[in-house]
């Protein structure tokens, strides 16, 4: 088992490799399917405007060599302080026409969810060192417990789900399924799986 | 109806954090069952998950879902005020986090924050006879209403025809294309027959069998069974990591059909099976 200490060097994240067990620590900030669309479209694909360029400042900072989270979690106010009750990972194949662009725009060097992401992302994991990590889904009130403070939450205006929230992490538990030398344990099983379905339906695969 | 809304809370509250005993049994086996120890230590974080969340009485998963009613009432009951109590308790329940807010208006995208918007949450009602009200309750979360898939047979591309087999090959299909999105080990409700929205509501319906269940007709008891272990045998396993266990359950139900028309519709569940059964008679109040 690794301890990834954040931020994260390129040299820590290119030694990871496929179903290496590592516990996260630090500074990471969720991001989901608006917010995914919110930082592609107001930063990367335009140029940052006056009113949000303070927010833009902020997200640099927090993601070069940091971690992107997908995630929408459960959350509790409680004299004035966000607690995270329930924060397991959401599925990441949605974020795929965007998550190239915020890993070499933002310099992330580790995605967080579930189930994996496509060529464009991996692509992107292997020409600025990055990794995927797989955090198991639906383990929401244990994953929250490694969340030991809520320092921020950013854009509040997407929704609670939706939010960007600054979260810091202790042995947050999660396993390597992309790594930074363009491997990925989704693209096995599926080609595995495939495979098998062929067999069992009866119908001559491409495999 | 100020004690049924409190009823139903506390059906809400059981329902998002108390995992029924059976999926809690089945992944057990699963456990057991599995011989590559990152892929039993998955599961033994699911199991840890939901020890957690019952002692704790936080959400089994953060995406709370889509909140399915499904309510059989006495003719002297309103619908309407059950609706509007079911909406009480919904709306109470996100207050004190049992729920995440999930109700997005399409359009806009703008979240209403108590889960009551247009549709949402989803009530179906059935009359019944006899006194007192019964609800199941559902939550099912959207990564699994995502991988949820309708086939119309005859399928070329699968060599599916309008029998058994092809509703076997139909939803080995939809299994499959399910990994990585829908949470495995999970259980699939498959509904056969009737027009394009029936048979999915049919599909989902068979999500609140136990899955120690048997089918009453034979050949989709048998179906189920095959399923179950030719599902498993595609190596897809717990979160798609690998494994011996992509399902825990298959129940399949049917109904009549246009001649023209065959329907197939498999709704996913992830393994937060997350559903609770409310019985309301006499002002007793029954959940489990």
């Amino acid at each position: 088992m690794a301890d990834l200490n954040i931020p994260l060097s390129e040299e820590q994240v290119s030694r990871l490799g496929l179903l290496d067990v590592v516990r996260l620590n630090g500074v990471i900030v969720t991001a989901r399917d608006a917010a995914h669309k919110f930082l592609v479209d107001s930063f990367i694909d335009s140029k940052p405007k006056a009113p949000e360029l303070a927010l833009y400042d902020k997200l640099k900072g927090l993601l070069r060599d940091g971690a992107v989270y997908h995630c929408g979690p459960v959350v509790a106010r409680e004299d004035g302080r966000y607690r995270f009750l329930a924060a397991g990972p959401t599925t990441s194949t949605r974020e795929e026409p965007y998550e190239h662009k915020i890993i070499s725009h933002f310099g992330v060097r580790a995605v967080i969810g579930k189930g994996g992401m496509g060529r464009k992302t991996m692509d992107a994991l292997k020409k600025h060192k990055a990794v995927y990590l797989h955090a198991v889904g639906g383990a929401a009130t244990l994953i929250a417990d490694s969340v030991v403070e809520v320092l921020d939450v950013l854009k509040q205006d997407l929704g609670a789900p939706e939010a960007m929230w600054v979260i810091r992490v202790k042995d947050f538990p999660a396993v390597v399924t992309m790594d930074s030398h363009g491997r990925s344990v989704h693209e096995k099983v599926l080609a595995d799986s495939s495979g098998n379905l062929n067999r069992l339906i009866g119908r001559a695969g491409s495999l | 109806m100020k004690h049924l809304e409190e009823a139903f809370v506390e059906l809400i509250r059981l329902a998002s954090t108390d995992l029924p005993v059976d999926v809690e049994q089945a992944l057990r086996k699963a456990r057991e069952a599995e011989r590559d120890p990152g892929i039993k230590d998955v599961l033994s974080v699911i199991l840890e998950n939901v020890r957690l969340a019952r002692e704790r009485s936080t959400p089994v998963c953060q995406d709370t879902g889509v909140l399915n009613f499904f309510v059989r009432h006495p003719h002297s009951v309103s619908r309407g005020e059950i609706t509007a109590v079911i909406h009480k308790a919904v709306a109470a329940a996100t207050a004190k986090n049992y729920l995440r807010p999930n109700a997005v208006d399409a359009v806009s995208g703008r979240n209403s924050g108590d889960n009551i918007g247009a549709g949402f949450p989803a009530i179906h009602f059935e009359e019944r006879d006899g006194e007192g009200i019964e609800a199941d309750l559902l939550l099912k979360g959207g990564g699994s209403e995502n991988v949820s898939a309708q086939y119309k047979l005859p399928d070329q591309d699968l060599g599916a025809g309008r029998d058994l087999d092809g509703i076997r090959k139909a939803v080995l299909d939809a299994v499959c294309r399910a990994q990585g999105e829908g949470c495995a080990p999970g259980i699939v409700g498959i509904g056969v027959g009737g027009d394009r929205a029936g048979s999915f509501a049919l599909a989902k319906k068979q999500l609140l069998r136990p899955l120690d269940d048997r089918n009453p007709d034979e050949g989709l008891d048998s179906l189920e069974k095959r399923l179950l272990a030719e599902a498993n045998s595609l190596g897809i396993g717990p979160m798609g990591l690998g494994g011996l266990t992509t399902l825990l359950g298959v129940k399949i139900g049917s109904c009549h059909r246009h001649p023209a028309c065959y329907f197939v519709s498999a709704a996913y569940l992830c393994w937060a099976a997350r559903r609770k059964k409310l019985v309301y008679a006499k002002d007793e109040v029954k959940i489990g």
